[in-house]
């Protein structure tokens, strides 16, 4: 087991070397991986940042129910009544068309415009809340509301939210497909590398394999300059993305220090650090792995 | 210890290398294979090692049937011998001491007892001072010695030498004969596919002689 462990120890520190040995190959070899890694992982915090930001904005979708322009008390008051006794509405909230014409003109900066308006054009309204926020709950309720008198429109506001969620799972959808396709091409580009290997040690394989070594032994030090090569281009590509994170944020702390809003990009969590490091280093054991087992075969004393 | 009986080996394509050869050496025997080249002198010793499989009869060594041996078994089966080649088969990217160390690396020996019995080996042949040195700065005679010393290093019951004066001027010969009479004189078997003419003179071994595949004459 003593034996066994510093076998290993050894053939970490002699692969370790051997990248040492040819720094440009080992350099390039190294960036090409991290860089095919740091596409799917970059568009993974992309879409991750979007994913929080949009469960943020829209954390609870309301729909509007606008009442007609020439709608009565009496017929508003109505509607109130049925929202209050309908057991799927959470809450709700009347605004009033002059309220409703006072808050437009605080925010969007068109007073002059607005004031200079004959007639108020905006209808009473009411925001409802509802117990199940499931889009098709939802959409049930939207389509309710439409239906009774005197209300003209209702909107569901959620509706870009889950226009946004849909395409962000696309994305996502994407980053999949992308990482799988790089991850091929990672494992085929650390089969090119051992292929290589392999044929330029052609004569220290054969000498060893005369002298008693096991194909396990012969196998190791491929495996191992794989699996190395691997961690190596997954630390690049943390690095990559970390980097541009970085980047972005220091960017953003001025825009956000202009526009007083605190909107950072997350970096990547531990557990995906960790991941970046690990699947890259699976990815290139394994086809160092096929490759070795390919090559070696055509080797014989 | 090594028992051939009815061995034949043919090659693909049809060239019959060996045929109908049987013999037995015995432990601590040093033993000769002669002929011409093309006798099937390295036939023989690859079968010996398992490189290369008889097409028929049995070869026995150590009591295990080599023709029927499992390819995982065979680095162990080789790990009895100790082999020296014409051309050395030296790896010219590490020290003389990284090379003898390979068979002891191979076997999974710690680094001190390993460092330890490369010295030896080392010494033995008279390259202790090298240790350091790359094969390619030694010359043809040092080469040879490096690679008994990498065949002798883990101390192999029986060593095998194809061809070991081949590219020797007689000096050196001389040199490498005595070296494979001493290890002869502590109990290792040993096995030298030669048409050195002087050497056989010197050592006055049992003399195993090929002609044309089979066995000329069994002394």
């Amino acid at each position: 087991m003593k034996a066994w462990l510093a076998q290993h120890a050894r053939c970490f520190a002699s692969t370790l070397v051997k990248l040492a040995r040819t720094p440009l190959g080992s350099v390039f070899n190294i960036t090409v991986i991290g860089i095919a890694l740091c596409l799917p992982v970059g568009l993974y915090v992309l879409i991750d940042n979007l994913q929080a930001a949009s469960s943020q904005l829209a954390a609870e979708p309301q729909i509007s129910a606008f009442m007609a322009l020439d709608a009565s008390r009496a017929e508003i008051a109505q509607i109130e009544t049925r929202l209050k006794q309908n057991p799927r509405v959470q809450r709700y909230r009347f605004v009033p068309r002059d309220q409703a014409l006072q808050e437009l003109k605080q925010s969007s900066g068109l007073a002059d415009v607005i004031d200079s308006l004959p007639q108020n054009p905006l209808p009473d309204a009411f925001v409802v809340s509802a117990r199940d926020n499931t889009p098709q709950a939802l959409e049930a309720m939207r389509e309710e509301i439409a239906q009774w008198p005197r209300v003209v429109h209702a909107q569901l506001d959620a509706a870009w939210a889950r226009r946004l969620d849909a395409t962000l799972r696309f994305g996502r959808a994407i980053v999949l497909i992308l990482g799988g396709l790089l991850a091929l091409a990672l494992v085929a580009v650390t089969f090119n590398t051992i292929r290589l290997q392999v044929l330029t040690q052609r004569d220290e394989v054969e000498v060893i394999k005369l002298i008693g070594a096991t194909d396990s032994f012969i196998r190791r030090p491929f495996l191992y300059y794989g699996a190395l090569q691997g961690a190596a281009g997954g630390m690049v590509a943390w690095l990559i993305v970390s980097g541009g994170v970085w980047l972005v944020n220091h960017n953003l702390g001025e825009l956000s220090h202009v526009y007083a809003s605190l909107f950072q990009l997350r970096n990547l969590t531990l557990t995906d650090s960790v991941g970046l490091l690990l699947l890259p280093l699976a990815l290139g054991w394994f086809g160092a792995w096929l490759s070795v087992g390919r090559h070696l075969k055509l080797i014989e004393p | 210890m090594i028992s051939l009986s009815h061995v034949s080996k043919r090659y693909p394509g049809g060239r019959e290398a060996l045929h109908d050869v049987g013999f037995t050496i015995d432990s601590g025997e040093l033993a000769f294979i002669t002929g011409h080249s093309g006798a099937g002198k390295t036939t023989l010793l690859k079968l010996l090692v398992a490189i290369e499989r008889p097409t028929a009869g049995t070869i026995i060594v150590n009591g295990q049937n080599i023709g029927t041996l499992q390819a995982r078994a065979v680095p162990f089966l080789r790990r009895k011998f100790g082999l020296i080649f014409q051309d050395h088969k030296l790896l010219f990217d590490r020290t003389a001491f990284e090379n003898v160390a390979l068979p002891l690396d191979i076997a999974g020996y710690g680094a001190k007892d390993a460092a330890r019995r490369v010295r030896a080996a080392l010494d033995k042949v008279g390259l202790l001072k090298y240790e350091k040195a790359l094969p390619i700065t030694l010359s043809g005679g040092e080469q040879q010695r490096l690679c008994i010393a990498r065949a002798i290093v883990h101390r192999p019951a029986i060593l095998l030498a194809d061809e070991p004066t081949g590219n020797l001027d007689a000096d050196y010969a001389a040199e490498i004969g005595e070296l494979f009479r001493s290890f002869n004189q502590v109990g290792v078997t040993v096995i030298v596919a030669t048409h050195d003419q002087a050497l056989l003179t010197r050592l006055t071994p049992r003399v195993i002689a090929l002609r044309n595949g089979a066995l000329a004459e069994a002394a």
